[in-house]
Order: structure tokens, then C-alpha cells, then sequence
């Protein structure tokens, strides 16, 4: 245990809704009915919950039922007393993972993603200063999420644009560059949190068995959809484009860059756009959140990593109050100077967030 | 003593296989005009699949025994070669097809290349399309001791620690014989978990996401704690992923044993006991310090076995080495660590 910092930037806090009925309040009647008789059909199997069953409800902390009912993360009062007082989160992004990102039926999902836009705004940030929201899209529908990112520029309750790591096409193709567009034009950073149902399997050799299979698969989807962006030119045609990889896993980074560095320089015949090495893509317009943090058996071998990625592109994150949360008190167990500390918690999120 | 574990003999087309089919299946090849079943994992012209040194004036590299010995073994002055066939025989959709292609092929390789080079050793190659008929190919070649492996692809149709593929791995185990899962693809699955890239680039590149997910496979279900004597090597696969994805295995261990209650050792001490991994493509830094440090992160000496990979261009010159890896671990690597992973490798010569 080390001493807390003053200042806590938590890039990763999800909050739910009690039920859909939540989000009625913006929702035409067309869809509060809509979702009643069909639901929000996605690439998957079962009307509630995910094809691997989450190691406990919700995927979330055994502790964080709210004292009033209803799931973990549901409850403001109760998210500001266990969370933002106790562990001293000074600025918390919110990354609503509700049924809306990835709906099969596109009208239904613009309609889902602008309420629960609507319900951060309005139920969450504006009762609580500390907190700020990210603009949930319909990404399989990318002029849609033009107009949802066109709809809050400019709202400075919103900090990013946000995406699921499995898109059906990977996540650099031509089809999605009108949301890279559009988040270039309000100045937005894009964020890419880890699952989403592509439609394909969560693998390249297949669906595997186990839960534990896909939570560690999710760094190899992962370090696929960057291989994408980088490959397809979107960091060479929108130079300023922040992108946060949020729950992906970083420890992987060192080794995929140099891989895509030394491929590349085999196969560059094949990518005349690219103007700069694949690795530099990646330094300038890449950052990481921290959890979920690896546990090699030598800590240190950690602070290696955060060294070659370097301190100015990682950025700490809860996963509030998903089950595999990371404390902020338990985040750096190895060696780290003041100074790279304090980027690591607040200073490296408030320059890719613009946050004050 | 310096073996190489990664030569890919090229395979002209289907004719040169002819010899080797039942005269029915020969017939219905000619007949459809099934000519070539070179497959998109490693496309004739791109700058990777053969280096320019080693691209003859017409024709695809490495079609001879004696190329290979004068090219590869020669070159780099290597004692002995195995040889991975990359003819796209796994991507026939038919049980019976990819059989009888499978067979032609691996009698081909012993014939236009062990008999005709005393240092060289092959896999056998098989079709998971059908794993009954995989085992019928493992027991028919397994008696010649110059087979020393059976070879997949690491873009499976399903992960390769699902047990429909366990009578494999009971029969690699039964006759010596280790588990290769070369880079590539079945293709039953698109390259990625998003789907089809635009690039080749990225079709290779993702040989790397596709391994990574094998060895999780592998872990989870159990593979290892079944067969405990079984040897999986990792072929053109790099190796510079495996310790963050062994930290992150070991993360989701600790937390989700309850779903593999036989996972009764660490990830990593599996791999240190029974995966090993090419040396080529070594994606390695280019600062020494570093490699040094990603060294002390694998936590053995004996994961790498040499490899050139040829006829592919993943360096120039003769120096399979990257920088950083000499001395007494370059020994280990060429010899030791090479006769550890192929139990057949130690027998007399065959």
C-alpha cells in the first residue's frame, strides 16, 4: 500500500441503469414499445447477459449493491460514497456498457445511444461536479454517430466519444472514418473500451470455452483493432486524433509495435499512405488506462513496461464497480518517481481530456 | 550442433502432388482443374514469402531438396532442417479431399526431400476438417522416425484446446512426436476477432493475436494437465508477446480458477515445461538493454529454438540471429534446447 495521490483522474467507472425503463424519459413511445415486445437484438445469444457467463452478477463487485436496491453502479449517492469520497476520485469518465452500441437494428441503436446520452447528461453529471460522460454512439451506423457527436460538441459535460473494441469490421476501415471525422471536429478524444459482439468469434480460431478465455482475449482483439487504425491511415489523416484503449490491456503494446514496426518494414509496398512507421502512429495518438492491470510474478517487470510505452500514455482506471476493479492504492507496487506518478494518475488524463 | 526448425519446402501445385493421389482422386483434380491449393496465408509475390536471394527466376522457391540444402542448411551452417509444408490442404472443405491431399503431400515431402537429404526431418501435416481421419495420417506415418511433429495451423476452426482435437494430441503423445501450430490460417474464421482486414499486413500481423489465443486455449482446457508429456512448439509465431500474455493469464487464473479447477499449475510454468517457440520472426527491440530485461521477463533460456524461416524474408544476410542472443545461449538455442523440445530428434539417426 503507498500513499494515495491528491489528485485521482478515474478514466473508467461504469454506471448502470435500474432497468430500461431508465432511459424512457428520452425515448419516443415507438421504442419504449419496440424494446417491450423484442428487445435490443445484438450479435448474440441470450435476451440478458453475454454468451460467457460472468463470474458474478453483473460482472460486478460483491459489495457495490446499492443500499436502496437495484444493481451494482446504479445508484449516484451510493457511487460517490464507496467510490469518488472513499477512494479520493477528484474526475470520474463515465462508460455506460448498456444495451444500445452495437443493436442490430440501426434506428433502434441511435435512439438508445442519444437517451443514455441524455440520462449521463442530465441523471449523472449534473448532480455530481466530479463526474463527466462519454458520448455513447451507434458505431455499425457511422453517419448516425456523426450526428450523436454533432449533437454534444462543444458540451463540456462530454469527454470523449466512445466505442466498443468489437466492431464488425475492424475498427480502422473506411466504413467507420465518418466518426474519426466527426470526433476531429469537435476536438474530441476517442475512446475504444474492450467488449461489444463483432457477430464474428471472439476469437481468429473460434468461440473458446471459458469466461477467462474471453476476458484474456479481449488483449488480442484489442491490439487487432489498433493494428486496423494504424494499418487503414486514420492517425495519417487525422494527425490530432487522441485514442484511448480503455480496459484493453496494455503490456502488449511494446511487443505489437515492434512487430508492426518490422512487418511493416517488410510489407510497406502494400501501404504507400503511411507516411511515418507504425510505432510512430502510435506514440503520438495512443494512450492506455491501466486496468486491468497484469500481474507478472515480479512486479517491477511492470514498471518495465510502463517505461518503454512510457509514463505520459498510461492513465489510471477503476473499472468502478466491475469485479476485477483496480484500487488506486494498489495500482503502482513497483518503484515509480513522484513525478511519473502523478501523470500516471491525473496529469496524462486532464492533457487528453482537456480537463482544467 | 545447430538444428533449424522452420524450413517451408514449396510445393509447384497439385501436379506435383499427382504421384502420390489414388489415381481417382488424380483424375477428379484434373478433371475440375484443381490446379494449385496455394493458400492467401502466404501470397507468391509479397516481399515476405520468399526473400529476393532466395527467389528463383520463375516458379515458386524452394521446390528442390537441393536448394533447400545449399540455400538453408549450408548457408547457415546447420546440422539438420525440419520441414513445415505450407501447401494450403487445410482450407479443403471436404473430409476426404483434405485427406487424401494431406497424404500426397506428406509422401511427397518424404520422398523429394528426406530421401533425398539425410539431414533434413518433416512434419506431418494434417486437416483438422476431420480428426479421426488426422490420427489415421499420424498412424500411418508415425513408424519413420523422420517425421518428428504434426503440424496445424494457428488460425483454427475452433481453439485448439477444445477436446473434439484431444485424439490428436493422444497420438502425437503416443508416438513421440510434438505438436507444431505453424503461423497461418484455416481461414474457416477471418483473420481477426473484427473481422476481414484490408491488408495483408495485417494478415500476418494477426498471426501473433491468433497464437496467443492457442496458448490460452490450450491452457485453459486443460491440454497440458492431460497430457503432461506432450511438447507444443510454436512455429514463426514470434515470442515477444509471451510474457505480458502469461502476467494477464496468470490475472484471469487467479481470479477465475473456479472455471478451470484443473489448472493446478501457473501459466508460465506450463510454457516452461512444455511450449517452446521459434526463434524467426524475432520481434524483438532493437535496443540490447532491452532485450536483456525481455529475457529476464520470459524466465528461461531453453523457450527458443532456432529457426530461419526460410525461404521467407525475415532477414537479410546469413545472420539468423538478432542482435543481443550470442555465446552459450545461441548454443541452447541452435542445439540443446532443440533435441529437449523432439523426443525423436535424440534417437540414432533414423
Amino acid at each position: 500500500m503507498t500513499e494515495r495521490p491528491a489528485d485521482i483522474v478515474d478514466c473508467d467507472i461504469h454506471p448502470a441503469v435500474r432497468s430500461m425503463a431508465d432511459l424512457d424519459p428520452w425515448l419516443e413511445r415507438r421504442w419504449i414499445e419496440h424494446f417491450r415486445q423484442y428487445g435490443a437484438l445484438r450479435n448474440q445469444h441470450y435476451v440478458a447477459g453475454g454468451g460467457y457467463h460472468k463470474s458474478q452478477p453483473n460482472a460486478s463487485r460483491r459489495d457495490a449493491y446499492p443500499p436502496e436496491g437495484g444493481p451494482q453502479g446504479s445508484s449516484l449517492p451510493f457511487l460517490r460514497s464507496q467510490h469518488l469520497d472513499q477512494n479520493g476520485i477528484t474526475v470520474g469518465i463515465l462508460n455506460p456498457l448498456i444495451s444500445s452500441q452495437g443493436v442490430r437494428n440501426l434506428q433502434h441503436s441511435a435512439a438508445l445511444c442519444r437517451a443514455i446520452n441524455h440520462w449521463q447528461a442530465e441523471r449523472w453529471v449534473d448532480s455530481e461536479p466530479r463526474l463527466r460522460a462519454s458520448i455513447v454512439v451507434p458505431y455499425e451506423d457511422p453517419e448516425a454517430s456523426a450526428v450523436e457527436i454533432g449533437r454534444w460538441a462543444g458540451d463540456r459535460r462530454f469527454a470523449q466519444v466512445l466505442l466498443l473494441s468489437r466492431t464488425s469490421f475492424p475498427t480502422g476501415n473506411k466504413r467507420y472514418w465518418p466518426i474519426f471525422a466527426a470526433a476531429a471536429e469537435a476536438n474530441l478524444p476517442v475512446g475504444i473500451h474492450a467488449f461489444g459482439n463483432s457477430g464474428w468469434p471472439v476469437s481468429s480460431a473460434g468461440w473458446p470455452s471459458f469466461y477467462l478465455e474471453e476476458m484474456v482475449g479481449h488483449a488480442q482483439t484489442s491490439q487487432s483493432g489498433l493494428v486496423s487504425l494504424v494499418v487503414e491511415g486514420v492517425f495519417e489523416r487525422w494527425p490530432a486524433l487522441k485514442l484511448v484503449l480503455i480496459e484493453s490491456g496494455f503490456t502488449w503494446a511494446p511487443a505489437l509495435m515492434a512487430r508492426l514496426d518490422r512487418d511493416w518494414a517488410i510489407l510497406k509496398s502494400e501501404v504507400p499512405h503511411l507516411r511515418l512507421k507504425p510505432s510512430e502512429y502510435i506514440r503520438r495518438n495512443v494512450w492506455w488506462t491501466s486496468q486491468p492491470l497484469d500481474e507478472p510474478d515480479n512486479k517491477r517487470w511492470l514498471g518495465d513496461i510502463f517505461s518503454w510505452l512510457g509514463w505520459d500514455r498510461l492513465m489510471f482506471s477503476s473499472d468502478y464497480p466491475h469485479w476485477d476493479f483496480d484500487d488506486p492504492a494498489r495500482a503502482i507496487m513497483f518503484p515509480a518517481g513522484d513525478d511519473d506518478r502523478a501523470r500516471f494518475f491525473a496529469a496524462n488524463a486532464r492533457f487528453v481530456y482537456g480537463f482544467a | 550442433m545447430q538444428i533449424d526448425c522452420d524450413i517451408h519446402p514449396g510445393t509447384p501445385g497439385t501436379a506435383a502432388l499427382f504421384a502420390y493421389l489414388p489415381q481417382a482422386w488424380r483424375e477428379m483434380s484434373e478433371v475440375r482443374g484443381i490446379t494449385d491449393l496455394a493458400s492467401i496465408n502466404y501470397p507468391d509475390n509479397t516481399p515476405l514469402t520468399a526473400r529476393a536471394d532466395w527467389r528463383p527466376a520463375s516458379g515458386r522457391p524452394a521446390t528442390t531438396a537441393a536448394l533447400i540444402g545449399a540455400q538453408c542448411l549450408d548457408a547457415f551452417g546447420s546440422d539438420l532442417g525440419i520441414l513445415n509444408p505450407l501447401f494450403g490442404i487445410q482450407t479443403l472443405y471436404s473430409d476426404d479431399l483434405a485427406a487424401v491431399y494431406a497424404s500426397a503431400l506428406n509422401d511427397w515431402t518424404r520422398a523429394e526431400f528426406l530421401e533425398r537429404d539425410k539431414r533434413l526431418r518433416a512434419s506431418i501435416v494434417v486437416s483438422l476438417e476431420n480428426i479421426e481421419m488426422a490420427v489415421a495420417e499420424i498412424e500411418r506415418l508415425a513408424a519413420d522416425r523422420r517425421f518428428v511433429q504434426v503440424l496445424v495451423l494457428a488460425g483454427s476452426a475452433r481453439p485448439l484446446g477444445r477436446r473434439n482435437h484431444w485424439p490428436l494430441y493422444e497420438a502425437c503423445v503416443r508416438h513421440q512426436l510434438a505438436l507444431a501450430i505453424h503461423a497461418g490460417s484455416e481461414l474457416r474464421n477471418p483473420p481477426t476477432a473484427l473481422g476481414w482486414p484490408s491488408y495483408y499486413l495485417e494478415d500476418y500481423v494477426a498471426n501473433a493475436q491468433a497464437f496467443q489465443v492457442q496458448l490460452t486455449s490450450l491452457f485453459a482446457e486443460g491440454v497440458f494437465n492431460k497430457f503432461p508429456t506432450l511438447r507444443v512448439v510454436m512455429l514463426e509465431s514470434g515470442w515477444t508477446w509471451l510474457p505480458p500474455l502469461l502476467w494477464r493469464m496468470s490475472k484471469y487464473w487467479h481470479g477465475l480458477r473456479f472455471e478451470i479447477p484443473w489448472a493446478d499449475r501457473s501459466p508460465a510454468e506450463v510454457v516452461r515445461d512444455q511450449v517452446r517457440f521459434s526463434l524467426t520472426p524475432a520481434d524483438a527491440p532493437a535496443d540490447p538493454a532491452r532485450l536483456q530485461r525481455l529475457f529476464e521477463h520470459l524466465g528461461s533460456d531453453e523457450l527458443l529454438l532456432f529457426s530461419t524461416d526460410y525461404p521467407h524474408a525475415q532477414f537479410e544476410g546469413a545472420e539468423a540471429y538478432p542482435p543481443g542472443i550470442d555465446g552459450a545461449l545461441r548454443d541452447k538455442i541452435g542445439g540443446a534446447n532443440v533435441l529437449a523440445a523432439y523426443p525423436r530428434l535424440n534417437e540414432a539417426a533414423p
